[in-house]
């Protein structure tokens, strides 16, 4: 996982010259251009447009959750596009802070289900009273409280302790993924407290509905895809702003930023918890929709699984990460379901053939067709 | 899948096309439809639902770890539909849509501890991969210890894929306990054994008695580095049944001489049996009328008489110690007489009073 990082630093330059043709977001630093802002505002309503009124109208109820699932993916790796493509910081740590949302959002559930009574897996695991760290959980406000606050919180403290001492590049990333391993290890041995390996699964209710009922399922998935849209806007807006220029800017160049007269650890810190929050409400929206929060879900592969589907999506474009999470969750179910024998190699192949064949991946691969065929006309 | 998931599906496999070549079930062939949940419990869900939901399956037969099936349980429960679970578990669960063809807790664990108490050993050592399974099982090993007399030295988990155990072996060497039982999961048994091979304690000195290596996993570990130890199981390849002799022979021609069958592959095969015997009592594969009929089902099976329990939907099974032979078989060398009569709960043990 070296390679990306140092690519990130040595051909900074490079990238940053055309980083923001890929990104529709980009508009702004092209002022020349106002057909490309209003391209990407139509690009924008026909995917949201796709998303909430085709996709519930086509799927069966089964792919549309299959769809939610990816979707929540895709939500994470918003925040890793805007982490590492936008402010070069590689997370491989993500799923700590998707984590972190998805068990505050089971606990609230299971909690709920469990009315009064222990939840189920304490039972068997000899657990006998509710242990104190589960109480305020059975109040959704707090619950869903902290599905942001927890992961910005540990954002933060982590930020604000790595990026002050410039720790940067492949320390970083190891970093966070030495704190990926830790959380799994933690959660399996505190079986009692946490479910252990098999984490919070099994619940009924879902704010005063069935969560396993089709319609419930339909409202989640709305809810995730209008959850995506407004991040994403959001993300987009952060990254137009004089705070996204200077993300970029220290970026490509943490010195100079710094020697301008800013301080890069408040803008990279600040970066990171955004992108834990998003991750943590990915989390939160995760439980509901798939049914199961666990270590498995929160360890290092499915960390570095994600920040691949960024790179396949193309990390320097917003719009290609969350393109690259759903095309990756697509993928994985589609070649499991038709080859149950080889799909992880395929999995694995599809990624080498994008980061040969595109290195800025299918979001780069997509602008560079338009910038030709501007070129000619 | 995982090696040792792959050699359950082909058994489930083998067991379809017998029964096809058998004429089928109520005057249709099965067709089977593989999918893999890839060792990772939320895609074991996801493929529960597709073959409900979409392939509209009789029944499923799957699941290795128990995270695979706790995942899984929401989905059948809810949608009201049949899984037939191959491996043995800790436990402490009873799912009305859950059929579970492998051992529960007194059908193995329980047996295995009697058989250290015959022995007279009395002070034991536990080590165990870091999940569900092992966690509960030496819960009930030390209320068992508690109540028999028996002193536990020690009780190490390690995370699972753990490759590394010179610092627990030399722990284990220093306790000195007359027995080690054994929890620890796949991969992680080969760098265990090993180790401790090269420590020079030999079987017979400080034996240990594992409850998930069998003649699959055998062959991984190196037979050099386990003979002699201990196991603990309902079926070896070894098992002197008809019904065995025809399964091995059956599957060594489907899939390759060099083939070993175990336990767990045995349930996976006894399932699509069972059910099958089910469906055709009930006259339906209707999943209520499948369940009602299948109480009582009994079949003469590789590992000896089987009898579905209608009330946990578990069933009973013969407990048989196996030592490992340097050919890497299994040798029989106690079994519980007849089969057990399943008891998830162990509500019938009194010393497992505290437990649940």
């Amino acid at each position: 996982m070296t390679a990306p990082v140092e690519g990130a630093d040595t051909r900074a330059p490079i990238e940053s010259a055309d980083a923001a043709v890929p990104d529709k977001g980009a508009g702004a630093t092209a002022p020349g251009r106002p057909v490309r802002r209003w391209q990407g505002a139509a690009a924008f309503t026909a995917v949201a447009v796709l998303a909430l009124v085709v996709a519930p109208l086509l799927l069966e109820p089964f792919r549309l959750g299959l769809l939610a699932k990816y979707l929540c993916y895709a939500i994470v790796a918003l925040g890793i596009g805007l982490a590492w493509g936008q402010g070069g910081m590689l997370t491989l740590g993500q799923g700590v802070f998707f984590g972190l949302g998805g068990y505050a959002m089971g606990m609230y559930l299971k909690l709920n289900d469990a009315g009064g009574d222990l939840p189920d897996f304490m039972v068997w695991s000899g657990v006998e009273e509710l242990p104190a760290l589960w109480k305020p959980f059975g109040n959704p406000v707090f619950a869903l409280t902290m599905v942001v606050v927890l992961p910005v919180a540990v954002a933060l403290l982590l930020g604000t302790l790595v990026f002050r001492q410039r720790v940067r590049g492949a320390y970083f990333a190891i970093l966070t993924q030495a704190l990926a391993a830790a959380l799994v290890i933690l959660l399996v041995g505190q079986q009692g407290l946490t479910g252990g390996t098999n984490g919070l699964t099994n619940f009924f209710d879902f704010f005063g509905r069935d969560v396993a009922a089709d319609e419930t399922q339909r409202g989640l998935y709305l809810l995730v895809a209008v959850v995506l849209g407004v991040l994403y806007l959001g993300a987009r807006q952060l990254v137009r702003s004089r705070f996204g220029r200077l993300l970029l800017a220290v970026r490509d160049g943490e010195d100079r930023v710094r020697f301008l007269g800013y301080n890069p650890a408040t803008v990279k810190t600040l970066t990171f918890a955004v992108s834990a929050g998003m991750a943590g409400i990915a989390g939160a929206l995760f439980v509901p929709v798939v049914g199961i929060i666990s270590p498995a879900l929160l360890g290092v592969v499915p960390s570095l699984e994600l920040v691949v589907a960024v790179a396949v999506g193309g990390r320097f474009a917003l719009a290609g990460a969350v393109l690259g999470a759903v095309v990756m969750g697509y993928a994985r179910t589609y070649f499991s379901e038709e080859l149950p024998d080889a799909w992880l190699y395929l999995q694995g192949a599809l990624f080498v053939l994008v980061m040969t064949l595109a290195p800025k991946g299918i979001a780069g691969l997509a602008a560079g067709l338009v910038r030709r065929r501007e070129a000619r006309a | 899948m995982a090696i040792s998931e792959v050699t359950v599906r082909d058994a489930e496999l083998l067991a379809v096309e017998e029964i096809n070549a058998a004429g089928g079930v109520l005057g249709k062939k099965l067709e089977p439809v593989v999918e893999d949940g890839a060792s990772d419990w939320p895609t074991f869900a996801e493929k529960a639902t597709k073959l409900i939901a979409q392939d509209k399956v009789a029944t499923v037969f799957g699941g290795w770890t128990s995270a695979s099936r706790k995942a899984m349980l929401p989905v059948f429960e809810k949608r009201k539909a049949l899984l037939w679970y191959p491996v043995q578990y800790e436990g402490l669960e009873s799912s009305p849509y859950i059929f579970y063809t492998g051992a529960t807790t007194n059908q193995q664990i329980v047996p295995g501890l009697d058989y250290l108490k015959e022995q007279g050993k009395k002070k034991l050592f536990l080590v165990g991969s870091d999940y569900v399974f092992p966690r509960t099982a030496n819960k009930i090993i030390k209320a068992y210890a508690a109540a028999n007399g028996m002193e536990v030295l020690g009780e190490e988990y390690t995370p699972l894929g753990h490759t590394e155990y010179s610092t627990l072996v030399n722990k284990i060497t220093e306790a000195k306990p007359d027995a080690v039982f054994n929890t620890l999961n796949g991969d992680s048994n080969v760098a265990f054994f090993k180790q401790l091979k090269s420590t020079g304690i030999t079987a017979d000195q400080m034996p240990v008695m594992s409850v998930s290596v069998a003649e699959e996993e055998v062959k991984g570990i190196g037979v050099d580095n386990v003979a002699g130890q201990l196991v603990a199981w309902n079926y070896y390849q070894t098992t002197d049944t008809p019904a065995n002799e025809k399964f091995v022979a059956a599957f060594k021609a489907k899939y390759g001489a060099d083939k070993v069958t175990s336990d767990p592959m045995e349930a996976g095969y006894n399932a699509v049996y069972l059910w099958a015997e089910a469906v055709k009592k009930a006259g339906s594969t209707d999943v209520e009328a499948v369940k009602k009929a299948a109480g009582g089902v009994s079949l003469d099976r590789p590992e000896g008489k089987v009898t579905i329990d209608g009330d946990n939907q578990h069933v009973y099974k013969t407990a048989r110690i196996g030592v490992v032979q340097p050919d890497g078989q299994i040798k029989e060398v106690w079994n519980s007489g007849e089969p057990i009569k399943p008891d998830p709960y162990l509500k019938t043990y009194p010393w497992a009073g505290g437990l649940v």
